[in-house]
């Protein structure tokens, strides 16, 4: 028993190695995009277009992988040794965590591509049933008593911290700054949430799906998308008349590239985002284009809303992940589940 | 000895037992049915809500058979391993007294209790690059964590105990002494283990590589964490699953979660099968039999 | 307590066992422990000890030992009932209790959802009578009774396979009740496997994750369990907090584990 358990045991490490060996080998054509969760449509088209491209500029062929979860969670990833060839996440915080932790990309890096590297823009919209029965129309609406909001966990999700701000910063607004105000709005808001999910497309199926609640505070190109794919005659978008900038950036992680050599590859793959195709591709999939050209042209799919940035009302992620986020932050003191 | 059970259970009866057995039976059906069957009839339900068609297509997607193919050879590597270490387990444990054997078969049961995140997050601890051997391992260019190495390894943790948890009580409850009158005629190690322990143990053995088996191929939260969900690259079928879920797919994402639950019922078939085709060539194949 | 026994194998054996054990369990578990005490002690305590860590233990221990017992219950029956009944459907029903195993745990939560939320076949006339269970400490344990299920079944199936009918005939000959034979006669019989299932399915209850965020509603004090806790930790980038969590969980299970496979050793040693 021991000689045939032991070649046995023999056989398969082997096999395991050569297996993973094998993954090592094949690389230069190549490349590995990790990204969050609602950009898998946008990415996959955009990967069909730009290995075509690529295709024709250098005659190379090009395989790019992608691999999607919560945004925290794939930085965390990367950190651990994910070998991402670019990462395009929903926040600045996570590729700063990249970046602080191990140092994969540099710093800096928000600085190297056009508008402070987000090649597309989204805002945090309503989701409401059809024909709006509650009359949700702008923030202060949604700390009315009897309404009930669905909106994932910030401490999980990425999304969920933009709506959060977005709810906070229009609050502000409309109260003028008054502090002690917004903090009671906010909390009227969080009390009328019955669910945490913990993560933003496991908040939409509990909307869409299992018809919880009055109202999904979602991602714009998220709301749209469901839209599309599923229930068009259930819900229906209403756009706020404030809301949040949402940024999501996109950085070449330069560890992995210069180990690869998949710089120039990956740097041309980021920078076509920016080009007009790709600036078209984005718009399809209900981003916000940064190009005005491209922009004008879906003026009637994206309305006009007053939009602050999180620079501006915040003073960037790492101020307000700590006053809003961590343990003992904002969200800890106001979330007070109904009983 | 299965056959002869009934013949009696059957004969003992009385009117009161008749009620028993039957109020017994259903309690046993109706509970399986709410809690079993009801989210399977759920699963198929959904992943035929659009017609065959698309349950074909959502199954025959390039990216599913690639998680299949993964998940597949994921199992060809953990469960043999576990198989092997559960026979070798079962026997130190049940066949020899020492010290610090409840120890043993606690850290056995062990994997059992840690929650699926933790064990994925034990391995990243260990050969993440920022972990304790991953940065070595790394300058040698092998791969652990976010390749098949880390599913493989995150698949052998969690499904480790089965088929030692199958043995143990069945040894225990067998006893050794045929085993030992084996060894006073003269017989070897590997003999005794062949001739005697096996026939008696081979359907809870069996029982226990479905289950690792079955286990293996749903593992979600581990290898979740150290798979990287690379698409059609390192996406096993329960990530897959997930995948398409999220992509708003639902009736894909059931269509390829019913793949998994065909293939365990598969797997069950074959197993009786197996046990009807040894009993039809006239062996001895109730012996130890639990079915 | 070193008993001389004569057969073979005791080294190879064990020697495999242990050095399996070593690698795949030990190994990490130590490099997590190492892990969590990097933030000081006091850290470790502060993290571990929190109002919310406290809330989600107590939740995650109440409706794991619910299941647990409900599946010690209906488990014991639905293995007797395979293990010693004949009728139809017994092979079906047989190959559907390995479902929860098969199920990947997502799906479950899932499909478990799908049934008990306000819209679901069970969840619209459970609504009706005024009873909430998806996003409900309900809720989680039906997703926990789901997948502790096979445990206590599958050790229970074999022993009971193993018993000899004829020695409950004797008892029943004898003049005993049915109830008599099942307690003095089946049960001392199946008790340690019995034991082993509950605390398997216990154990496994309180580790799980999948299927319980579907279900759950992950709300704060209220419906988070400690394993969504540990993720929530990770998210932010806490790994000494998550860590701590996490080593808390493992060494109240595996104290558990201990008594437990004491406590049967020392009855097979009674009864031997």
């Amino acid at each position: 028993m021991s000689t045939r358990s032991l070649a046995s045991l023999a056989l398969l490490s082997v096999f395991a190695l050569a297996s993973c060996r094998q993954e090592v080998a094949q690389r230069n054509d190549t490349l590995l995009n990790v990204s969050y969760d609602p950009t898998r449509e946008l990415y996959q088209e955009v990967n069909a277009a730009f290995a075509k491209s690529w295709q024709q500029s250098t005659g190379k062929s090009l395989v790019i992988h992608q691999s999607h979860g919560g945004s925290g969670k794939q930085a965390r990833a990367v950190i651990d040794g994910l070998e991402a060839d670019v990462v395009t996440l929903a926040l600045a915080f996570d590729i700063d965590a990249i970046a602080s932790h191990g140092g994969k990309v540099a710093p800096g890096w928000q600085a190297r591509l056009p508008n402070k590297s987000t090649p597309y823009t989204s805002t945090i919209v309503f989701l409401v049933r059809k024909g709006n029965p509650k009359a949700i129309k702008d923030w202060t609406d949604l700390a009315a008593p009897d309404v009930s909001v669905i909106t994932p966990n910030p401490k999980t999700s990425g999304g969920a911290r933009w709506n959060y701000l977005a709810a906070w910063g229009c609050a502000s607004r409309t109260f003028g700054g008054d502090e002690s105000k917004t903090r009671s709005y906010m909390a009227s808001l969080l009390a009328n949430v019955p669910v945490l999910d913990s993560g933003a497309r496991g908040a939409t199926a509990t909307f869409v799906q299992r018809r919880i609640g009055d109202v999904l505070l979602a991602w714009e190109n998220e709301a749209l998308l469901a839209m599309e794919q599923m229930a068009t005659d259930q819900v229906e978008v209403v756009v706020p008349a404030c809301s949040i900038l949402a940024e999501p950036p996109v950085a070449v992680v330069d560890q992995v590239v210069d180990a690869r050599g998949t710089r120039a590859v990956a740097e041309a793959y980021l920078q076509f985002l920016f080009t007009e195709e790709g600036q078209e591709i984005a718009a399809r999939h209900h981003y916000r284009p940064r190009s005005q050209a491209v922009a004008s042209r879906y003026a009637a799919k994206f309305k006009k809303v007053e939009l602050f940035t999180i620079d501006e009302r915040f003073g960037g992620w790492e101020v307000a992940h700590r006053e809003h986020f961590q343990d003992r932050g904002s969200f800890d003191r106001l979330y007070k589940p109904r009983p | 000895m299965g056959n002869s059970s009934m013949r009696r259970t059957r004969m003992r009866s009385g009117p009161a037992g008749r009620i028993v057995r039957i109020a017994l039976t259903a309690t046993a059906l109706l509970f399986l049915f709410g809690f079993v069957v009801l989210p399977l009839v759920a699963v198929f339900a959904q992943a035929l809500s659009r017609g065959v068609q698309a349950w074909g297509a959502a199954v025959t997607d390039p990216a599913a058979l690639a998680a299949v193919r993964l998940t597949l050879l994921t199992c060809a590597l953990a469960v043999p391993l576990n198989c092997i270490f559960g026979i070798a387990a079962a026997w130190a444990v049940t066949r020899f007294e020492f010290r610090g054997k409840n120890l043993l078969v606690s850290v056995i049961d062990l994997p059992f209790a840690i929650s699926p995140v933790v064990v994925g997050m034990m391995l990243i601890s260990l050969y993440g690059l920022h972990g304790l051997v991953g940065p070595a391992m790394e300058a040698r260019g092998l791969r652990v964590i976010f390749a098949l190495p880390g599913v493989v390894l995150a698949t052998v943790f969690v499904t480790m105990p089965f088929v030692a948890r199958e043995l143990i009580p069945l040894m225990e409850a067998c006893g050794h002494e045929e085993e030992e009158c084996a060894r006073l005629l003269g017989a070897g190690g590997w003999q005794i283990f062949r001739r005697v322990t096996l026939p008696s143990i081979k359907w809870a053995l069996l029982y226990g590589v479905i289950l690792a088996n079955a286990r293996a191929m749903g593992e979600f939260g581990a290898v979740s964490v150290v798979s990287g969900h690379i698409r059609g690259v390192t996406n096993t079928v329960p990530l897959h699953v997930e995948v398409l879920y999220d992509e708003f797919n639902f009736q894909a994402a059931f269509s390829v979660a019913s793949i998994l639950a065909l293939l365990a019922v598969g797997t069950l078939a074959a197993k009786s099968f197996v046990s009807w085709y040894s009993r039809q060539r006239g062996g001895n194949p109730e012996d130890g039999e639990i079915a | 307590m070193r008993k001389r026994s004569v057969l073979p194998g005791f080294g190879l054996t064990l020697g495999i066992t242990v050095c399996y054990v070593s690698l795949v369990v030990l190994l990490p578990v130590s490099a997590m422990v190492a892990r969590s005490t990097s933030g000081g002690l006091s850290g470790f305590w502060a993290a571990a000890l929190s109002p919310r860590a406290l809330a989600s233990y107590r939740l995650t221990l109440t409706a794991s030992l619910v299941a647990a017992s409900v599946n010690a219950v209906f488990g014991l029956i639905v293995a007797w009932v395979l293990a010693r009944y004949r009728f139809p459907l017994r092979r079906v029903a047989d190959a559907l209790v390995d479902l929860p195993f098969a199920l990947p745990t997502a799906v479950a939560g899932i499909a478990l959802t799908t049934l008990y939320a306000p819209t679901g076949w069970i969840g619209k006339p459970l609504a009706a009578i005024g009873i909430k269970v998806a996003y409900t400490p309900i809720g989680i344990t039906v997703a926990l009774t789901f997948i502790g299920l096979p445990f206590v079944v599958r050790t229970l199936q074999p022993v009971i396979g193993a018993l000899d009918a004829d020695v409950e005939e004797a008892a029943a000959s004898l003049g005993a009740r049915p109830w008599q034979t099942f307690l003095r006669v089946v049960a001392p019989a199946i008790i340690p496997a019995w034991l082993t299932g509950f605390t398997l399915a216990f154990a496994r209850a309180l580790g799980e994750y999948g299927s319980v965020v579907f279900i759950a509603g992950n709300m704060p004090m209220r419906t988070e369990i400690a394993p969504l806790l540990v993720m929530t930790r990770l998210e932010q980038y806490d790994y000494s907090g998550a860590t701590a969590i996490a080593v808390l969980m493992l060494g109240a299970s595996f104290v558990m584990l201990l008594a437990v496979n004491g406590l049967q050793s020392w009855s097979a040693r009674r009864s031997a």
